[in-house]
């Protein structure tokens, strides 16, 4: 996984509640066994028209928003199923960061997985950075993660919460199987304990 | 151990499968039952390869392939070929690494959700994970069920465990009873509507009162499968008699001596008086009617006898604009009458609605009657099990005769992976668990309701109360 420390560039507003992860790309394109190459399906029905061309109103299809790197979004993003297609098209997109007011627990959880940073902030502070998206390429947003601060275009520091182990995880790139197999023994201990304790368990077997 | 503070079903099923919590607060959480489905797992296999990685638990692993399967003519094969691809990379993955596996020509193989309870892999107090958002159907038995990303799915296939935070206690208590008409579907559709799709988020919901009691276990899955459109981690159901009778002598559940030791264990997991939610919320199953949504996420839903409401009715500017996209893209004018929307086709499926019980609900309505001209209705059963089942009661010909198709199992219409498709435009009664734009094919609407409702709006053209045809 890409470690996430500090990334600067254009934020791309996108003032809708709810956009659940049918939206940041449908059903249709999951049948892939790739994680990659996922960028063009992205937001695919609000990005295409049903013949495939682009809507040209859509944030994404308009410059400078074409190389967004962040995305501002609104209450509850990425609500819906698990797929970590979501995530994987953002970042194949090149968005790197979603900041909005609340998120969906399981995409929150597989952006992180991703490399991909989800930031919470409060809905107003939120509502600041979509007018500071709107301001184009003149106005990037930087996101540090180390100080966990988002700079705004006027220089104003905004800061926002993350789990310190999250955290640590994204800045140093680290891959969670690795850290996890570090308790393999632990793991061992407690599998050897509970089959005594539910000895009545079966374990699955076909055939 | 802490002092005996008294502790919910939730909290007593997450801490018996701490394995460490580091010093942060997150948990290495150890994982009874992972659940494999060809979708969200090629990719998860492939980082096992390329870090040498073997499965750990193939024993509490199983695999089984279905919302890209096709439900018919199965044994011709495959014609799509990305779906053709997915499915043979997950054949190969288990036969690669170990993984129990239920073929698609078998008739166990059926949707991932329905089978985990069917075959007794699901048990009350178990930890179960999916690559799925509706895993939270598991906890109709009392298992601690959610879904994962494919990232996750790979770090259970690696260790058996994943890292995670608690998750914050949620009661939902219904008491009262139903009226006649009134299923576990519109109940959970009726909580939805209470709560919002985001009021569960970072809680696991307990179902509790005696509306849920009195629901049979199939009634129960289909709430417990809803809770993540409230967004929810997880849904539960304390067990009780009713869940041992129904787990015993299920293929993979513990037999003779060794099911009564667990029947010991699972009398321990029920709630303790006085355990202390962060939240509650209280229903009266009395004033629930037949529930049918109107827009594209499941809490826009009203009761059949309602109308399609105003967006100018809305609280702020930001609803009245989301309620105005909503009813463009359904095609409805606020006012029009919900009894009266039109539908062009009707779906009977999905992990939410697809069991014995729905199906024998569907063909109640079917019974001497015709689906209505111009209409397409499926029924699509959740396992090739329940097809068995219900062919051996003779429901097939019913629905056939009444002029449904009878498929083979799959998650079918539900998402449209397979050819079973809306087209744009097309109008859908269906008794799936998500109505987002485009779910059910690109620019396909959809109405979500009960097994009973669906298959009324099927015989009579148009979305109806179902008490009208009783
Ligand atoms: S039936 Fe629908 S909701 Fe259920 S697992 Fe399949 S696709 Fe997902």
């Amino acid at each position: 996984m890409q470690a996430f420390t500090t990334l600067t560039g254009v934020a791309a507003p996108l003032p809708i509640a709810d956009v659940d992860t049918d939206k940041i790309i449908p059903a249709r394109f999951l049948k892939t066994v790739k994680r990659s190459g996922l960028g063009v399906h992205l937001f695919y029905t609000l990005r295409f028209d049903k013949d495939g061309r682009e809507r040209p109103d859509f944030v994404l299809n308009t410059e400078p928003y074409r190389h967004a790197e962040i995305l501002i979004a609104l209450e509850n993003f990425g609500c819906g199923s698990s797929r970590e297609h979501a995530p994987w098209a953002l970042l194949d997109f090149g968005i790197r960061c979603v900041i909005a007011p609340g998120f969906a627990d399981i995409f929150y959880n597989n952006c992180f997985k991703n490399g991909v940073l989800p930031i919470r902030l409060p809905r107003d502070v939120c509502d600041r950075l979509m007018d500071d998206a709107r301001m184009g390429g003149n106005a990037r947003l930087t996101v540090d993660l180390a100080r966990q601060v988002v700079v705004r275009p006027n220089g104003e520091e905004v800061g926002f919460d993350i789990d310190p182990f999250r955290k640590h995880l994204l800045l140093n790139g680290l891959d969670d199987i690795g850290q996890t197999l570090q308790h393999a023994t632990s793991i061992g201990t407690y599998e050897t304990k509970r089959g005594t304790e539910q000895s009545w368990l079966p374990p699955v077997h076909v055939g | 151990m802490p002092e005996a503070r008294p502790r919910t079903l939730f909290d007593k099923i997450w801490d018996s499968h701490v394995v460490e919590r580091l010093p942060d607060g997150t948990c290495i959480l150890y994982i009874d039952r992972h659940l494999v489905h060809e979708v969200t797992s090629p990719q998860a296999f492939e980082g096992l390869r390329l870090a040498g990685r073997r499965v750990r638990r193939p024993d509490c692993t199983i695999a089984v392939v279905d919302h890209n399967v096709p439900t018919e003519n199965r044994r011709n094969g495959i014609a799509e070929e990305e779906s053709r691809i997915q499915i043979e990379t997950l054949e190969r993955n288990v036969a690669e690494f170990g993984v129990p596996y239920f073929p698609l020509l078998s008739a166990q193989q059926g949707i991932v959700h329905i089978i985990g309870p069917e075959q007794g892999i699901s048990l009350p107090g178990m930890t179960i994970v999916c690559g799925d958002s509706h895993t939270s159907t598991h906890g109709a038995v009392a298992a601690l069920a959610f879904g994962i990303g494919t990232s996750e799915v790979e770090h259970v296939l690696a260790t058996q465990t994943l890292l995670q935070k608690p998750a914050k206690n949620m009661r939902v208590a219904v008491d009262g009873a139903l009226p006649v008409g009134v299923t576990a579907k519109d109940v959970v559709l009726a909580i939805i509507g209470r709560i919002g799709i985001a009021g569960g988020t970072g809680h696991v919901i307990e179902y509790t009162g005696e509306t849920i009691r009195g629901l049979d276990m199939a009634g129960r899955m289909t709430v417990c499968n809803m809770s993540i459109e409230a967004g929810a981690r997880a849904g539960l159901v304390a067990p009780d008699q009713k869940t041992f009778d129904y787990i015993k002598g299920r293929p993979f559940a513990p037999a003779g001596d060794a099911f009564d030791r667990a029947v010991a264990y699972w009398r321990t997991l029920p709630s303790d008086e006085g355990a202390s939610y962060d939240k509650q919320e209280k229903l009266d199953a009395r004033k629930i009617a037949p529930m049918v949504t109107w827009g594209t996420n499941p809490e826009a839903v009203a009761p059949i006898t309602g109308i399609v409401p105003d967006p100018r009715e809305a609280a702020d500017e930001a609803r009245q604009a989301q309620m105005q996209r909503m009813l463009d893209y359904m095609g409805l004018t606020p006012g029009q009458k919900l009894a009266e929307i039109p539908v062009d086709v009707v779906f009977i499926g999905s992990c939410t609605n697809s069991r014995l019980e729905d199906i024998r609900a569907a063909a109640a309505i079917a019974r001497g009657r015709r689906v209505a001209e111009g209409v397409r209705a499926l029924v699509v059963p959740g396992s090739g099990i329940v097809k068995e089942q219900a062919e051996a009661e003779g429901l097939d010909r019913i629905l056939l005769e009444a002029g449904f198709e009878w498929r083979e199992a799959g998650c079918s219409m539900c998402l449209g992976m397979n050819p079973d498709r809306l087209k744009p435009g097309q109008r859908c009664a269906s008794t799936s668990n998500r109505n987002f734009e485009g779910r059910q094919g690109p620019g396909g609407r959809t109405h979500l309701l009960s097994p009973a409702m669906a298959a009324a709006a099927a015989v009579t053209g148009h979305l109806t109360d179902v008490r009208e045809l009783a």
